[in-house]
């Protein structure tokens, strides 16, 4: 049966802004589920609020809504679209849930919407616990023994069915507070007893304790003719415990019988026909007990996954492509496998290699979070990696984490033989307790001699997965026992690259340097070759070229083709906080428009879930760590013309150095230019040819160098490491005592490399530019006012374009400056300018803060913004087309105000203060757009989730003395809009000074009832904190901490609240209204009246 | 670490370790795409004379264990895998695959570009080939695998079936977990049990034993003739079915089969698998061609052409009923999705249907076990 004719128009609903638990892998699904479906000939309507994404490019859907994701806004895009069906499984759990929303609102019977892909009462199945376990109950598999219960005998009763370990969970605590795991009797009572105190029904769950099982993932797809297959099935690393997002696993499952494989495939198509998703992919998971071999399942996911991004990247099998066309009627045998083309989707992939996913954490961003790794997803990113052994593979992924390892040890991080090597103890305490750091310890374990069965009793790691390891380990030896690296037979050092040992690791262990040990293993012919990724193992001809490296005997790269220039891409690696989805989507660009161009693309990344690892977005695909020697292995097979390193991030900004060094050809912006932007006295000398201010700064290599440094610069002052990105330990020190605290950390954080001190600027206002320059004309992409004042990272602020309160003559004062940056420097591509603009008299002072020649990561927001394909276009400059050959003259001009706001990710980890400063924290963003301002900003705040209160109590608190009179004003405003303020006594009293009525509650070291009884309670709907001391053992600190938990908005600075403020007043005169990108653009771009 | 070499006909050469047996052996090399199962693999008497080798880089993972056997003895002549285990790694493991391998006289190979291999089989087609762990000598093992005999035309039945009769009343799951399966209304219960009795004679040509334990979970009595019987031995015996089982080799020389299966067709239901389904049809007119390089894995797809749905099936063949040839008197039931064989016959007047793939698994995917139940219904 092919596509249904009865359908016209499908909404497609997106998952909103990067968060921890849903990033780029449903952009992934969505572009692909977009093409997919526009290719049978439907009109697609998308909705997502997430500008840097690849599926509100205006090309991927015909009607695209950057919009707030909420079911009302997604009631007025179907009022205005009339799409007959809703595709609600390829957006993640957000996407899912809206569609629940529209469902149990009424608005899909109330336009006649079908919902495709899964039905309502298939995703309830699904997603209710009761349900789901009553449904396995009756198919005949085990869920979790246990239930809830209301009394302690109740409890015991359970005790002698389940047995112990046994977790205990009360119902309707915040945060899972009083949950544990009881080990015996005692703490059985104890802890049900407490569970029942602290719940506010006094009820518990009591459930048998999975912790150390095997854990497994099912990756299915059926199609409504009942046809079912397992793509993929996944085996975690870490067992039963670890959140699955937060395991390194592995595909395909590695220690199953077929037996035990086959009960696991049949199990999961009953769970998929009994809780009825019709067609489309679902994931399962199931965990094993490893001594008797009892199965029982944990949970389904009636939708595409994390995971089914994974196993498609695994797999080459494109799992959101297929579950879009089955939604909308086709079956799985009438669709072709896209890798072979001669084959069909009506089959189940086979591999001949070993896929590893390693999650990368950011908890140095949030040193007060708890870093155990438990059933709450704290991963920001993942890498993958693919190689003939699970050896091979693990030590590829560690390296493509970029967290300064280079695989399993034997590099610069490693901690063995050096005086702070771990004590046998600490070992052992360390790899009983997961965390992200357990990996490295599981080294020191076999180093320090535990044995196999020892390290499976402490971790639950499977002793396949442990021997693998120790296989690491031990040719770790033999390669140092070697001595050296002439004494290094062919076969030690052959197979040692085979395990996946980087040149680097083995320089490490032989003395010697990096690049010696590439040249001496060239010379003995050994040498990194390349293997296609297929679904068949080989057994049919691969027509799409997507490729992985091993140390084996048949290269697989194509030859270059007589007359075709070939360009490589460097992608950003594994998402974290300051590099994600918007350098993936410049990477994707890049990709795009040498198509255009009729140059084969060739795209480097390790990152599962992006756009830019998908089979098709570029001529060939290598997955690969990006490390300097990965990348100069595949350029020694495929030969490039050119080598693209400003578009990935930092990531392969820290790798130009040495590739072009290498010989390869870096184009756009030479690494000299890159580099002398960084550098500060060049930098420096051309801004006084330039006539530009720059704050007092200065750059410190010792210790001592920066006490002498700040000062002369002056508090306060503001303290960073040079080369990185995302304001990784940068601070700002109002007094010396701050300075010696944060500029110890920052050298840590440097590495050997430079630390920068600059005077910090109170109260200005920041602003972010982008433009591409040819080398010769320069065109100003988008000019971006933050919102929150300078201080706060520019990836945290919220911005707007055009600029809505600078004046006209500060904008092109800006403008000018940036031109004339791009020109001096010789730019060729991209370049990112932050500059402060501070009040000085009557006059705005422009200082420049720092130049960034490469991709910024507003690059889509602005794209978004102006619809202008900014990367494209600095993609085509790169490879020699100027601007005005492109047509691109003049400045674009947008017609609409446009807001980027940031997504954080504080819910995940409890306790952290929420406070905006000059480290970067946010997972993501969203875009508001509107004809004003204010509306734009108030869309930007629904869309990440902050919901403004229309009436009740606003908590008002401010700092800075100097603060209190605008605060005073806002006040009132807020009162005329029907709010009642609270406010503790100091900003009380100031208030009541000013005539305005405002209830005082109690500090909180005043006593009962304070502002967190009050957040308790439900009294208070927003609060204005704006900090005077960061952290979390402060007052304000826990008061932030505090509005997360218990879901009150909670604004920080002063310039948010002043938006805020007026957000909400225009809401009380205007509706909000949604429109289509297309339409936006279609009258081309007018110049604004502000 | 000792060596072992590959070498095949075409001059291809692979130097890796010897695992296993230590030894020197001849056969036609092909691959097996299946992710799990190289026990059920390795005791598969159809792979008789063969050299094997595995897609999937890590094999041995789990180990071997007593329940996942299916036949006496390793049959394989060589095997081949990227990387083998050093560790059994699961709970029902009793040994590791290379003293299992060693124990029963296969040679191994371990530490070779498995996949260039199967590339080169994939596009010169199958090829006789030698695995020694005793001869390293590049000339002279290509020169053995150009003068080792070729898989057409040699009757290996002979070699692995029964010489006597006996009865098999194993049912499935010998190991105590119950092999359950999904339900048409996607429920999940345990296998359907006949309690009525009826007698199969099995003809074994290298019979998996999975295929006698769903006959007896079908209710099934169970009677195992050798495969040379002919049909009034079979027919002695009163069965209320016949099935023909699967097999090693050219399926051509195997007349005394087809002569045997020529004589049932009419008189009794019969039912064939892989070799068996080979016979019923060059019983019926058709002939059989060598494919190019077989289908040998977990993940065939297959079209049931009455219900238009698809089973993801196991398979092992080298061999294939010739579309052309197929009488009048027989219609195509299944068909690869893959490369458009036929995977199915029926013969249109009498009871009488065979498939090319095998519905028992073991190894593989158990989508297709609903044709015993079939075969069974075949039987009131």
């Amino acid at each position: 049966m092919p596509r249904r004719d009865d359908l016209r128009t499908i909404l497609l609903i997106g998952s909103g802004p990067i968060v921890i638990g849903q990033a780029c892998e449903f952009d992934y699904s969505g572009t692909q589920a977009c093409k997919a479906l526009r290719d049978d000939g439907y009109r697609v309507v998308l909705v997502n609020s997430n500008p840097a994404t690849i599926m509100t490019d205006p090309e991927t859907a015909d009607r695209t809504y950057i919009e707030p994701l909420t079911w009302q806004v997604l009631e007025k895009v179907i009022a205005e679209e009339k799409p007959d069906a809703v595709l609600p499984t390829l957006g993640g759990q957000t996407a899912l849930n809206l569609a629940m929303d529209l469902e149990h609102h009424g608005v899909l019977k109330k336009y006649g919407v079908e919902m495709i892909g899964a039905r309502a009462e298939a995703i309830q199945r699904g997603e209710d616990r009761e349900q789901f376990k009553s449904t396995m109950e009756k198919i005949g598999l085990d869920t979790c023994r246990g239930r809830l219960v209301k009394s302690l005998e109740e409890a015991r009763e359970i005790l002698s069915e389940i047995g112990l370990p046994a977790v205990i969970r009360p119902s309707f605590t915040l945060g899972g507070s009083g949950s544990g795991i009881a080990y015996n009797r005692e703490e059985f009572d104890q802890k049900v007893q407490r569970g029942l105190d602290l719940s506010p029904v006094s009820e518990v769950l009591v459930e048998e304790s999975i912790l150390g099982w095997k854990e497994y993932e099912m990756e299915v797809m059926r199609d409504a003719d009942d046809n079912a297959v397992v793509i993929c099935s996944i085996e975690n690393f870490d067992p039963c415990g670890v959140h699955t997002g937060d395991s390194i696993t592995v595909a395909p499952a590695m220690t199953l019988t077929d037996r035990q494989y086959q009960f696991m495939r049949d199990a999961s198509f009953a769970v998929i026909r009994a809780i009825g998703v019709e067609t489309g992919g679902s994931n399962i998971q199931f965990a094993v007990h490893p001594d008797t071999g009892r199965v029982i399942v944990i949970e389904m996911n009636p939708r595409v996954s994390r995971s089914s991004a994974l196993a498609s990247k695994a797999t080459g099998f494109p799992i959101a492509k297929i579950a879009a066309k089955l939604a909308v009627g086709w079956r799985l045998h009438e669709l072709a496998n896209d890798i072979t083309r001669k084959t069909k989707a009506c089959f189940e992939p086979s591999i001949d290699y070993v896929v590893v996913k390693v999650p990368r954490f950011a908890f140095e961003k949030f040193p007060e979070a708890d870093s155990r790794l438990s059933t709450q997803m704290k991963s920001v990113g993942e890498t993958m990696a693919i190689g003939r052994t699970f050896k091979e593979a693990f030590q590829k992924a560690l390296r493509g984490l970029e967290v300064g390892s280079f695989g399993f040890g034997c590099d610069g991080r490693d901690l063995w033989g050096t005086p702070t090597q771990p004590s046998i103890d600490d070992i052992r305490a360390k790899v009983a307790r997961p965390d992200p750091d357990r990996v490295w310890f599981l080294r020191y374990a076999m180093l320090a001699g535990l044995s196999i069965e020892e390290l499976h009793a402490l971790t639950g790691i499977d002793r396949w997965f442990l021997d693998q390891l120790l296989q690491i380990v031990e040719l770790e030896q033999r390669v140092r026992d070697a001595g050296s690296l002439q004494s290094v037979d062919d076969t030690t050092l052959r197979q040692a690259k085979q395990a996946g040992f980087s040149d680097r690791q083995l320089a490490t262990l032989l003395g010697e340097v990096e690049l010696d040990v590439r040249e001496n293993r060239k010379s003995r012919g050994i040498v990194a070759t390349f293997k296609a990724v297929d679904t068949c193992a080989a057994e049919f001809e691969a027509e799409t070229p997507y490729y992985y490296s091993t140390w084996e005997d048949e290269d697989e790269t194509p030859p270059k083709a007589d007359g075709v220039k070939r360009v490589m891409i460097l992608g950003g690696g594994p998402n974290r906080i300051g590099q994600g989805i918007e350098f993936d989507y410049c990477c994707c660009h890049a990709s795009f428009a040498l198509r255009e161009l009729g140059i084969e693309s060739v795209m480097v990344n390790s990152n599962p879930e992006t756009v830019s690892t998908d089979y098709d977005t570029s001529d060939l695909l290598f997955f690969e760590p990006l490390t300097s020697e990965d990348v100069l292995n595949i350029a020694d097979r495929i030969n490039p013309d050119g080598v693209i390193v400003q578009l990935g991030g930092q990531t392969p900004l820290n790798l130009a150095r040495a590739l072009a060094a290498a010989g390869l050809p870096i184009i756009g912006t030479s690494v000299d230019t890159i580099e002398e932007a960084e550098d500060r006295e060049k930098f420096r000398e051309l801004l006084d040819r330039l006539n530009l201010k720059q704050p007092a700064s200065g750059i410190a290599r010792t210790l001592e160098q920066a006490r002498k440094e700040v000062s002369r610069i002056g508090f306060p002052s503001l303290v960073r490491p040079s080369f990185v990105l995302g304001g990784r330990a940068m601070e700002i020190c109002y007094d010396q005592s701050q300075f010696e605290r944060f500029v110890a950390e920052a050298f840590i954080v440097a590495q050997g490399q430079p630390v920068l001190i600059d005077r910090f600027l109170e109260d200005a206002t920041e602003v972010d530019v982008d433009c591409i320059c040819d080398g010769t004309d320069v065109v100003v992409a988008g000019v971006m006012e933050h919102i929150e004042e300078a201080g706060v990272h520019s990836g945290d602020s919220a911005c707007c374009i055009p600029p809505h309160n600078l004046s006209k003559q500060t904008v092109s004062e800006i403008k000018q400056a940036a031109v004339n940056l791009a020109k001096s420097l010789g730019v060729v591509g991209l370049m990112n300018v932050q500059f402060a603009v501070k009040r000085e008299g009557s006059e705005d002072a422009l200082y420049v803060i720092e130049v960034n020649p490469r991709a910024s990561r507003t690059v889509p927001f602005v794209s978004k913004a102006t619809g202008v394909p900014v990367a494209k276009i600095a993609v085509k400059v790169m490879v020699g087309e100027t601007l005005p050959e492109q047509g691109v003259i003049t400045d674009p001009i947008p017609s609409h105000v446009s807001v980027k706001e940031s997504v954080f990710p504080f819910v995940k980890f409890a306790g952290v203060d929420i406070a905006l400063g000059p480290e970067m924290r946010s997972t993501g963003e969203v875009m508001g757009v509107s004809d004003n301002f204010s509306l734009a900003f108030a869309k930007g705040q629904l869309a990440a989730g902050t919901v403004l209160p229309e009436t009740g109590k606003i908590f008002l608190s401010v700092a800075s003395p100097s603060a209190k009179k605008s605060m005073v004003d806002l006040a009132r405003r807020l009162v005329k809009l029907g709010f009642e303020l609270i406010a503790t006594s100091g900003t009380a009293e100031a208030l009541s000074q000013a005539g305005i009525e405002v209830e005082t509650v109690k500090k909180l070291q005043e006593g009962h009832p304070n502002l967190i009884d009050h957040l308790i309670d439900g009294r208070v709907q927003l609060i204005f904190n704006t900090p005077r001391g960061k952290g979390a053992r402060t007052d304000e600190g826990r008061i932030r901490a505090a509005s997360v938990l218990y879901g009150v908005p909670c604004i920080t600075t002063l310039p948010a609240a002043e938006a805020c403020v007026r957000a909400m007043e225009a809401l009380r005169s205007e509706p909000m209204r949604v429109q289509a990108m297309q339409d936006r653009f279609m009258a081309g771009t007018a110049s604004i009246d502000r | 670490m000792a060596q072992a070499a590959l070498a095949l006909e075409d001059g291809t050469f692979f130097l890796g370790e010897a695992f296993g047996h230590r030894g020197t052996v001849t056969g036609e090399v092909c691959f097996n795409t299946s992710m799990t199962g190289y026990q059920e693999i390795l005791t598969d008497p159809s792979y008789r004379g063969q050299i094997l080798t595995m897609t999937a880089p890590q094999i041995g993972n789990y180990g071997i264990n007593p329940q996942d056997v299916e036949s006496s003895h390793l049959q394989m002549a060589g095997f081949v895998v990227r990387e083998a285990s050093r560790v059994a790694s699961n709970f029902t493991a009793t040994g590791t695959l290379d003293d299992y391998l060693k124990a029963a006289g296969v040679v191994g190979i371990s530490g070779i570009d498995t996949r260039a291999l199967v590339r080169q089989i994939r596009i010169q087609g199958a090829m006789t080939g030698v695995v020694s762990s005793e001869i390293l000598h590049e000339e002279k093992l290509v020169q053995m695998a150009r003068e080792a005999p070729k898989l057409v035309g040699r009757d290996l039945v002979q070699e692995v079936m029964p010489s006597e009769i006996s009865q098999w009343d194993e049912p499935l799951a010998s190991d105590g977990t119950p092999l359950r399966q999904p339900t048409e209304g996607g429920e999940f219960l345990p296998a359907p049990q006949h309690t009525g009795e009826k007698h199969v004679v099995a003809l074994d040509y290298g019979m998996k034993w999975n295929i006698a334990r769903h006959l007896v979970s079908q209710g099934c009595k169970v009677t195992v003739l050798p495969g040379n019987a002919t049909a009034n031995e079979v027919l002695h015996l009163k069965p209320d079915g016949v099935f023909l089982s699967n097999g090693p080799g050219d399926p051509e020389v195997v007349d005394y089969g087809v002569s045997t299966v020529r004589d049932l067709v009419g008189k009794v239901p019969i039912f064939g698998i892989c070799l068996g389904h080979q016979l019923l049809a060059q019983a019926c007119g058709a002939k059989t061609f060598k494919l190019k390089f077989g289908h040998r894995g977990a993940n065939q797809p297959v079209l049931d052409l009455d219900t238009g749905r698809v089973e993801i099936t196991s398979q092992n063949h080298g061999f294939a009923v010739e579309e052309e040839t197929l009488p009048p008197t027989l219609e195509v039931t299944h068909r690869n999705l893959n490369d458009g064989t036929i995977e199915g016959i029926r013969h249109k007047t009498e009871a009488a249907a065979s498939v090319q793939y095998h519905p028992e698994a073991a190894a593989g995917p158990h989508d297709s076990s609903p044709l015993f139940l079939r075969f069974r219904e075949m039987l009131n």
